[in-house]
């Protein structure tokens, strides 16, 4: 089947590209990319005022099948991934059972098959994520896993964090750090600042964060290997980062939206939608995000999208899970924040949401080129918004960003010889 | 003049005018307390339920005199958010008691924020006697009122609050609301126990307590409890008592005549001794009746308000 885009704006510096074109799609495979392409085809899509992108990937969330099918089943995760403009997905392990042997990750890999979204499990460094014994890292990354963590929680013990190092650098993994001393956020639910002294909630200080990021890249310098910081949050592990990285280790950090788009002043109402981890910190720690981002320190941004259910979020603040989703959030606040607001260009955006997740994780390659697969992603970066949380694919809801009017939108996402345009799927082939 | 909000869920934000009014009024009903009839048919018709999800039998019969004196119908609830699961507890129980048909709602409950959620699950007014380490706004009302009363003014007024800074809540509403009416606020304690950046509310911070006294007209000195494991943040009772424990000595050493507060309920030799408690410069059993005046006036002012809404 062959599909026309017509008249769209496309972008892909990988290829120093940057201008209007046409671009020729025969089943699944870009065949031809011209100012000016008239040939008969199966379907024209008039693509004016928008823009191609190489398809973004989301290299954090929490799918939460297997075990908690009433917040997110993969199937849903898919559909949100597909509406927020993601064409690839890494998803945690903290599922029950946790993904820490081979026979998780197939099955996570069989539900996802044949989707236009390629989902790779992460497997976790400790069996059940007790962080005791390694789990069977050499068995997940035969079946395929992309990463290795124990995200929710740190690997407290330093030697466990050598060995994990040392054993997945052989299979040349990844090790994915959850950044958080549980010593020091005992009972924390919220960044310690003014705000939590005035609000009475119990502190989660960001060295909680700094401590296990120094100690990892501690570790990596001494034995090898390869980090990732998860979800930085704080100022002061941005530094951590950038020191890292002047000493060339292999080390690497993603930033979250709502990380960059909230300070902790967001939780003065209470609301539990703002209760994540690590927390909202503040303004200081916000511009530090997006000197980093700007800087090159920080490579990725992933959503840490965390699925939960309305009854789970209905508690007091203190005994609410962790965790918002950001699938269907994520590229647009991304685009208002730091594109509108020219902290980032649209190359820098597609870089810190594509190119640098897939080659950090090993993903499938996206780029605008003749006989490369069409894996891409359609934005309108102008059209205004309302996000309205109980239009979200996902099947849960905890997001504080309902009502939010955001600029730039998500129309479409192609891949795997399948189409998602303004939310319609259509197989291409 | 109204209370500018229906509800008092903390001296956070609250206007001077709002504290001023209540205080005020607190005086008038101080007089009442005094009469030999101390009923008012105030709140004549009006339901109020005590809803206290944790032990506090003190400030429950304060909150319960207080309304039995303005003539409410009064509904006691008590549950420990143990023995219930955690967040249901709240939400299930505040609509079975809603479908009773109550017009306020006292809440004492272990999470900072529960009045704050219980507002957006009911239409009842609510006010918050005490949610974790949040705020206890009626125990810091009473407080200021003990201060203009003795000292006649709280404007100026330097006042230090001794002890566990950090997991207080009588300690932040007194911060905030004395900060409101002009008073020089300060806290004493050891470092473990003051909450980082409070400073920045404007608030002398000491660790010696010999300064403390020194800066101090009042001084406010919280109950101190033992913790169990690594959130113990200080050694043993003894050595507290030894840093900060306030005795006869202390004040006459540091020559000071200063004005003696205590929530209550004391531990006598640890935060306080005897001598001192049993002075004359301490006010600790005037602010137990004071603080039945204050909980008639915060009542009365928001069951008024119900009149107006309607
Ligand atoms: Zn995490």
């Amino acid at each position: 089947m062959k599909v026309l885009l017509k008249n769209a704006y496309a972008v892909d510096p990988q290829v120093e590209l940057n201008s209007q074109y046409d671009i020729l799609i025969e089943d699944g495979i870009i065949k031809r990319v011209e100012k000016q392409i008239s040939e008969k085809v199966d379907e024209m899509i008039d693509l004016k005022g928008c823009v191609i992108v190489p398809a973004f990937a989301d290299v954090h969330v929490h799918l939460r099948e297997p075990g908690r099918e009433d917040e997110e089943t993969i199937a849903t995760g898919i559909n949100a991934a597909m509406a927020g403009g993601f064409t690839a997905l890494c998803c945690m392990p903290n599922t029950e059972p946790a993904i820490d042997c081979a026979e998780v990750v197939t099955f996570i890999k069989d539900r996802s098959a044949n989707s236009l979204v390629d989902v790779f499990p992460i497997g976790a460094v400790t069996k059940r994520r007790e962080g005791k014994e390694l789990a069977l890292l050499g068995e997940m990354a035969e079946a395929g896993v992309v990463g290795f963590s124990d995200d929710g929680n740190a690997i407290s013990n330093s030697q466990l964090v050598r060995y994990a190092f040392e054993y997945s650098s052989m299979f040349d993994l990844p090790i994915i750090e959850h950044c958080e001393d549980p010593s020091l956020t005992v009972n924390g639910v919220m960044n310690e600042s003014i705000n939590s002294t005035i609000l009475g909630l119990p502190p989660h200080p960001s060295l909680a964060e700094v401590l296990i990021a120094l100690r990892d890249v501690a570790i990596l310098k001494y034995c090898g290997g390869k980090l990732h910081l998860a979800h930085i949050s704080a100022k002061e592990t941005v530094e951590v980062l950038r020191n890292a990285k002047k000493e060339k280790l292999n080390v690497t950090g993603e930033v979250t939206p709502h990380h960059f788009s909230l300070t902790d002043d967001a939780v003065k109402s209470y609301d539990t939608n703002t209760k994540v981890n690590p927390p909202l910190r503040t303004q200081s720690d916000v511009d530090a995000l997006i000197e980093g981002l700007k800087d090159g320190t920080i490579d990725v941004i992933s959503s840490d999208h965390a699925p939960h259910s309305i009854e789970e979020k209905e508690w007091e603040f203190i005994y609410a899970p962790f965790g918002m989703i950001g699938l269907e959030t994520s590229v647009a606040l991304t685009l208002t924040k730091l594109y509108h607001t020219k902290i980032l260009s649209l190359e820098e955006i597609i870089y810190k949401m594509s190119i640098n997740p897939r080659k950090i994780f090993n993903l499938p390659k996206a780029t605008i080129q003749p006989d490369k697969t069409a894996n891409l992603t359609i934005l309108n970066l102008d059209m205004e918004w309302i996000v309205d949380k109980f239009s979200f694919k996902s099947k849960s809801i905890n997001t504080p960003f309902h009502g939010w009017k955001l600029k730039g939108k998500v129309i479409g996402v192609l891949n795997n010889q399948k189409m998602c345009l303004n939310e319609q799927l259509k197989i291409i082939k | 003049m109204p209370l500018s909000s229906r509800h008092l869920l903390g001296l956070y934000g609250l206007p001077k005018s709002d504290i001023k009014l209540i205080l005020d009024t607190a005086k008038s009903f101080r007089e009442i307390i005094e009469r030999p009839i101390k009923k008012v048919p105030t709140l004549q018709g009006k339901t109020v339920v005590n809803l206290f999800f944790e032990s506090s039998t003190r400030t429950r019969i304060s909150f319960e005199l207080a309304e039995k004196r303005l003539s409410a119908d009064v509904l006691n609830f008590s549950a420990s958010t143990s023995s219930l699961t955690k967040g249901e507890t709240l939400k299930d129980t505040v609509r079975n008691i809603e479908a009773m048909k109550i017009d306020m709602v006292v809440i004492r409950h272990s999470a900072a924020g529960s009045p704050h959620y219980l507002t957006t699950l009911i239409d009842a007014n609510v006010i918050n006697a005490g949610d974790g380490s949040h705020e206890h706004p009626t125990q810091a009302l009473l407080d200021m009122y003990t201060i203009r009363e003795k000292l006649g003014k709280i404007e100026g007024v330097n006042v230090c609050i001794v002890g566990d800074i950090a997991h207080s809540r009588v300690a932040m509403s007194n911060i905030f609301g004395l900060l409101t009416m002009g008073a020089n606020v300060a806290v004493c304690g050891p470092k473990t126990m003051i909450p980082r950046d409070l400073e920045k509310l404007g608030v002398n911070c000491f660790t010696n307590i010999d300064d403390a006294i020194k800066f101090s007209d009042v001084l406010n000195i919280l109950r101190i409890q033992l913790e169990r494991g690594a959130a113990v943040n200080f050694p043993s009772l003894r050595e507290y008592h030894r840093l900060y424990g306030i005795t006869k000595e202390r004040l006459l050493k540091n020559k000071k005549d200063v004005l003696i507060m205590h929530p209550g309920p004391i531990n006598r030799g640890v935060e306080l001794s005897s001598d001192i408690a049993d002075s004359s410069n301490s006010v600790i059993l005037e602010q137990v009746t004071n603080g039945v005046a204050i909980r008639m006036a915060v009542l009365y002012l928001i069951g008024t308000r119900i009149e107006e809404e309607k």
